[in-house]
């Protein structure tokens, strides 16, 4: 927001709320980078650290919700502040979840090691930590464009949501051929299935954090589009 | 300005403002206003100080010639005759266009007579139907129940929110078409505030409501239509829900999100 309110209180207000908003969104980033890095590394402690992190998040998520509601009620705020509040409600909404994914890939990597999967068995965790980078990058472009509001950024967003589908059916067709090719790793690859769907869901977050990049600025609901028609509606 | 807004098919204009000029002496007041106020709708005028909004409103029943050197050019038509060039008498135009002003301005006379006061300046009713005339505004106004047991008390004797639904009792005992509202909640607590907004919904069934407010979050509560003036340019008209959320006008947005001045 570049013009001022005439209340400097209100415009601190809002900034603030944004910097949490930011801040939380850097945390579920970390978090899924991190859960990644537990399975491809099969640390149990990392993922731990992943686990007692999602509390942050949660609480975040919780004060961020206060913090909306209670500017809503004292600034009775109208258009574009109006929809960057309702727009942050989703988008908090929306990052909880990525750090619930993360959680969840954690806890995945704790059920591998104790069940005494290791390395020698021949997964594709690499796989998935290219599917993995593709989310995470989709999420940072998401944010960056969220705190610049930038809607060129956001389109280019929704544009890449693609890819990360293509590297999830390619990953689904590499898992059943090893499950077929050898029915130990059945159990394992059903799990990878599991996180490598989660991973796809970050990115579908990051889509929809882009969405509402675009409410923000154009006040225009673009959700259930075609990414050309959205272009062509943010142009 | 020439600002154009698509009705939705079912509302119809009531008051139709073209080209519409206003000068207090020299000073360019009004700027050639373009505006439809659409029947039994509630259209609401807001912008700062000295935007004109008032004086807009008080184009639509001349009340502006009650003053010397002020003068208006252009035209606003309603059912098809323009007010401003009207030989009709002026008092008939205002029966027809009743308004209610900043101030409560109950009569010092009783609640009784304040209404019935304007009915007998042209009608000339029994007193049995004069009865059921004030009862009628009176419960319109959202007053009956409150006023029923001390109709021959003096209106003064109210509270400021009674007495300005005593006005606008008043205002619709001579069951005008187009009732004018200049700030009718400024002097008003957030309760009888609410009283009033609430009788505004009720009115806009029977009555084409037109409100001059300072009041953003009011307009945006009980108008159809919002219209945002600005140095005697009407800066942009249109639903209210969509002014509030979208508008289209940045000059619009800065000053409903108070990043005004």
């Amino acid at each position: 927001m570049t013009d001022k309110h005439l209340s400097t209180q209100f415009d601190s207000e809002l900034s603030g709320i944004s910097t949490r908003v930011l801040e939380m969104g850097g945390l579920v980033e970390s978090q899924v980078a991190q859960a990644v890095y537990a399975l491809s590394h099969f640390s149990g402690d990392i993922a731990s650290e992943v686990l007692r992190n999602e509390e942050r998040v949660n609480t975040m998520e919780v004060e961020i919700d206060h913090d909306l509601s209670t500017i809503i009620a004292r600034r009775q705020p109208t258009a574009r502040d109006l929809r960057l509040l309702i727009a942050i409600s989703k988008t908090i909404a929306n990052l909880e979840r990525v750090g619930d994914e993360a959680a969840r890939i954690a806890r995945t990597v704790q059920r591998l090691i104790n069940t005494g999967v290791s390395s020698r068995l021949r997964l594709p965790v690499n796989d998935l930590a290219y599917e993995a980078e593709l989310a995470i990058a989709q999420l940072r472009k998401a944010l960056d464009a969220f705190a610049r509001l930038d809607t060129q950024k956001a389109v280019e967003v929704l544009k890449q949501d693609d890819q990360i589908d293509q590297e999830f059916d390619g990953l689904m067709r590499k898992l059943i051929t090893y499950m077929m090719e050898d029915p130990r790793t059945i159990s394992s690859s059903i799990d990878l299935v599991f996180v490598a769907k989660a991973i796809e869901r970050v990115g579908d977050h990051a889509k929809n954090l882009a969405e509402v990049i675009i409410y923000i600025v154009k006040g225009t609901d673009v959700r259930h589009n075609t990414v050309a028609a959205v272009e062509s509606m943010v142009k | 300005m020439d600002t154009k807004v698509e009705f939705p098919v079912t509302d119809v204009a009531k008051l139709s403002v073209r080209d519409l000029n206003f000068y207090y002496g020299a000073f360019h007041a009004l700027k050639h206003i373009n505006l439809d106020i659409p029947e039994k709708k509630v259209t609401a005028f807001i912008g700062p100080s000295g935007c004109g909004k008032s004086t807009l409103l008080r184009t639509f029943n001349r009340m502006f010639e009650l003053y010397p050197e002020q003068r208006a050019e252009g035209s606003i038509t309603i059912d098809g005759e323009n007010i401003l060039k009207s030989r009709q008498d002026v008092s008939l135009i205002r029966a027809k266009i009743g308004m209610v002003f900043q101030k409560p301005t109950p009569f010092p006379m009783s609640i009784y007579d304040n209404i019935a006061f304007g009915v007998r300046l042209f009608e000339t009713l029994p007193r049995v139907e004069m009865d059921e005339r004030v009862e009628w505004a009176l419960k319109k106004a959202a007053l009956w129940n409150e006023v029923k047991d001390k109709l021959n008390q003096s209106g003064s004797g109210l509270s400021g929110g009674q007495q300005q639904r005593l006005c606008i009792a008043r205002g619709i005992a001579i069951k005008p078409e187009v009732l004018l509202l200049d700030e009718p909640c400024s002097a008003l607590d957030p309760i009888s505030t609410g009283k009033i907004e609430e009788l505004i919904h009720e009115l806009k069934d029977d009555y084409t409501v037109v409100i001059v407010t300072h009041n953003m979050q009011q307009a945006a509560r009980c108008s159809d239509y919002t219209a945002y003036m600005y140095l005697g340019d009407l800066i942009e008209f249109g639903p209210t829900s969509e002014l509030f959320m979208k508008p289209k006008k940045k000059d619009t947005e800065d000053y409903i999100t108070g990043r005004f001045g």
